[in-house]
């Protein structure tokens, strides 16, 4: 018992701090997602589940889940197909890892410093539509017509997914570099003397054996995947545009609380958003649970 | 007995469980607090009422203007006024951010200069009784002009920009003159003419193209809604004010009527034939430096372009207005036609501590050496008139002052659907991005609009706004 209170009195200030500062928040989210509260008021007054029923309706709700759902397949997939060919080239379970691993390990993760904000302005000038833009300076110079990155409604959303692979890849290297160091050198030795391939090796021996990591860093992922507001925000057209064609739930509901006031339905997207992140965590792990093996 | 250890943990315990409700960003129903001062007697002097010892909070907007001049000119007046009053001055870029939790509480400033991407919400604050009425300030003696009341001194469309819900509430400070801006010196070097008919606009779109310059331009990533403005102001050209004014007053068919169409599909065309799609993916900044270099003939924006733009204008460049060219040959005003409206928010809070002093504050700035003072520092032309006399002002600003001059009685007027409705403002502005793309013809700009329009009409958590003028 004495054990107890001793590890409780240093737990509480930390939970403390979780409830008011998380917990709290996200009761109240709650609360006012039932409310037609416009932020400047004290009291509220509760309209019910109006602000879910003009969610369900509302065409901008539908097409941010819809970014979502590309984001959510194409943005993980692409970032962790990256990672494992880049950590397994660098890393080489077998045989030598290639010349300057080193380099390109802090290569790869030098994006990861930097803060989004730096990463939307950075890739604000890699798009930029005219002979300024680095890709299209460079395409106008081959004489090839510059192209519409982030004003192409079909090329918009995957220009922002290439941002969030190139700004995500390097601390994927990293986590499963520190995934396939663990495993065990013998493992491919003894893969080797039964004439297993580069490839071989690697689908039944590394991702196997880094199974879990991958699954980590699914979660991680798909979880990004329905923030990306910064991105969104600092590299989109209007906002989300053109024509709604890059806006995710987040920037729905910082244009509803801050620029119309409607709080109470920016809160019914926080609830939306809130539950399709937890199902997603869920489903996820749900489906890729596999039994787990020791070695 | 003194507490042992396991008490005082069940005790933090408890005050954890207590913490995140007193954390509420809400309170539950509360009292409106009332002012903590009573209105001192009015006189000749003191003809608001103001309390001379009541303190006074002043919160203005830090953005292209600075807050500067409310510290040298306005506080400073205030001060030498009522030097007992305890004068605080908070300058942000961030006003919907730093004043909503203390609108929240009841803990509110005085005077608001509420302007910038996060200006509170001017329905929401009204819906809550948080805004002072200024029919006292408009009624009370101005002090530029001892003889004549405040509002008789200030530049039409200020009092019916003031009002909400048929109350005026909030005061615009500065006069604008929106329409197309240009290089003055480069149509002299090239011998062109402004064009005043469509036809001329063409011509010389085809002149521009052979001298390698785009004749129109405007930013579509960070301020489409430049093109919004000049899109519904071309409308008002062809059709008369009587179109903004329905479109501001969910009139059905407003958006869908003929002018509208017509304003819609000429600048789509010309965007078609002279437009460079780059634009659609630049921001303002981009766009007015790329104007600067001459690779863009006209720029829709409005007067504070040259003030903006200080720093990177070079001497080869002179800014100056011109009308939009006439669509057809009936439009309902003239060529010189263009629009002149008032901008920059100030209100006053009715639960501050000091409402009365808020008041004569707004009067402070509405005096001439207030007045005149803005316009020194600022560049910016006030809505208090004739007391510019002998200033030197800026080439847009001298330019702007004689484009009204020939336009006389033939002002466009404010589109007001912009604060009413923020929701169709932001609307219009990616279906102006798509029709000048030319992802959606006119008539399909006109169906959308109007569509969106219809749904707020119908939406009853929406509180709506007439005018009449």
């Amino acid at each position: 018992m004495r054990r107890h209170g001793f590890v409780a009195g240093f737990l509480l200030l930390p939970v403390a701090v979780y409830l008011v500062f998380v917990i709290s928040p996200y009761v109240q989210a709650f609360q006012i997602a039932l409310t037609d509260w416009r932020g400047v008021s004290s009291g509220l007054n509760f309209v019910g589940l109006d602000n879910f029923r003009r969610m369900f309706g509302n065409d901008s709700f539908w097409q941010a889940i819809r970014n979502h759902a590309v984001l959510l397949v194409a943005m993980p997939l692409a970032t962790i197909a990256l990672a494992l060919a880049f950590a397994y080239l660098l890393n080489a379970p077998q045989g030598r890892p290639v010349r300057g691993a080193g380099f390109y390990r802090v290569v790869f993760f030098l994006p990861q410093v930097l803060a989004v904000a730096v990463v939307g302005v950075l890739f604000k000038a890699v798009y930029r539509p005219d002979a300024s833009g680095v890709i299209n300076g460079a395409l106008i110079q081959l004489g090839i017509e510059p192209v519409g990155w982030l004003t192409d409604q079909t090329l918009a959303l995957w220009s922002i997914i290439a941002v969030m692979v190139w700004q995500g890849v390097g601390f994927y290297v990293v986590l499963f570099s520190a995934g396939m160091a663990a495993i065990p050198k013998d493992v491919y030795e003894a893969a080797a003397l039964d004439g297993a391939g580069r490839l071989t090796t690697f689908f039944r021996i590394t991702l196997p054996l880094l199974w879990e990591t991958v699954q980590v860093g699914w979660i991680y992922l798909g979880i990004a995947a329905f923030d990306g507001f910064a991105l969104v925000n600092v590299l989109s057209v209007e906002q989300g545009g053109p024509d709604g064609a890059t806006t995710v739930l987040a920037t729905e509901i910082y244009k509803n609380a801050f620029g119309y006031s409607r709080f109470g339905y920016a809160s019914a997207l926080g609830v939306a958003l809130f539950f399709l992140t937890l199902t997603f965590a869920a489903v996820t792990m749900r489906v890729t649970r596999r039994e787990r093996i020791v070695y | 007995m003194s507490p042992n250890r396991r008490d005082v943990l069940r005790g933090l315990g408890l005050a954890a469980l207590a913490t995140p409700l007193a954390a509420c960003a809400t309170t539950g129903r509360s009292a409106a607090p009332t002012p903590t001062v009573t209105a001192a007697a009015t006189s000749a002097a003191n003809p608001l009422g103001v309390n001379a010892a009541s303190p006074l909070e002043v919160v203005i907007f830090s953005g292209g203007n600075g807050d500067k001049y409310a510290v040298d000119l306005h506080e400073a007046a205030y001060s030498k006024t009522y030097p007992q009053s305890k004068l605080k001055h908070v300058g942000t870029q961030k006003v919907g951010t730093q004043l909503r939790p203390r609108f929240i509480s009841g803990d509110v400033p005085d005077v608001v200069n509420n302007s910038g991407p996060e200006a509170l919400d001017l329905q929401a604050l009204v819906q809550e009784g948080q805004l002072a009425d200024l029919t006292p300030l408009f009624e009370a003696p101005s002090l530029a002009f001892p003889d004549k009341k405040v509002i008789d001194t200030l530049v039409g469309g200020v009092y019916e920009n003031s009002l909400i819900d048929g109350v005026p509430r909030v005061l615009q400070y500065t006069v604008g003159h929106r329409a197309l801006w240009h290089n003055a010196k480069l149509f002299e070097s090239k011998g062109w003419q402004l064009p005043r008919t469509w036809d001329e606009f063409n011509a010389l779109g085809e002149e521009a193209k052979k001298a390698g310059i785009a004749l129109f331009a405007y930013p579509g990533q960070v301020g489409p809604f430049y093109q919004v403005w000049n899109l519904v102001y071309t409308a008002a050209k062809i059709g008369g004010n009587k179109v903004i004014i329905d479109i501001d007053n969910l009139a059905d068919g407003a958006w869908t009527a003929e002018p509208v169409r017509q304003a819609v599909a000429a600048w789509a065309q010309i965007q078609k034939d002279f437009g460079d799609k780059a634009y659609f993916g630049l921001d303002h900044t981009q766009t007015q430096v790329k104007h600067l270099q001459d690779k863009v003939l006209f720029y829709p924006c409005g007067s504070w372009l040259e003030n903006e733009m200080a720093k990177e204008k070079p001497d080869t460049f002179e800014y100056a207005i011109a009308p939009v060219p006439s669509v057809t040959g009936t439009d309902a005003m003239p060529y010189e036609a263009i629009f002149v409206g008032v901008a920059e928010a100030f209100f006053v809070s009715a639960k501050g501590k000091n409402p009365q002093g808020g008041l004569e504050y707004l009067r402070i700035m509405l005096s001439k050496e207030g007045a005149r003072g803005y316009t020194e520092q600022t560049r910016n032309l006030t809505v208090v008139n004739g007391v510019v006399d002998g200033l030197n002002l800026t080439s847009a600003v001298n330019s702007a002052a004689k484009a009204q001059e020939a336009a006389g009685k033939n002002i466009i007027t404010d589109a007001r659907f912009e604060t009413w409705y923020k929701e169709l403002f932001d609307y219009s502005q990616t279906q102006t991005n798509s029709v000048m793309a030319g992802r959606i013809t006119a008539d399909q700009f006109c169906e959308n609009m109007q569509k969106k329009a219809d749904e707020l009409k119908n939406d009853s958590s929406i509180s709506k706004q007439t005018r009449s003028v």
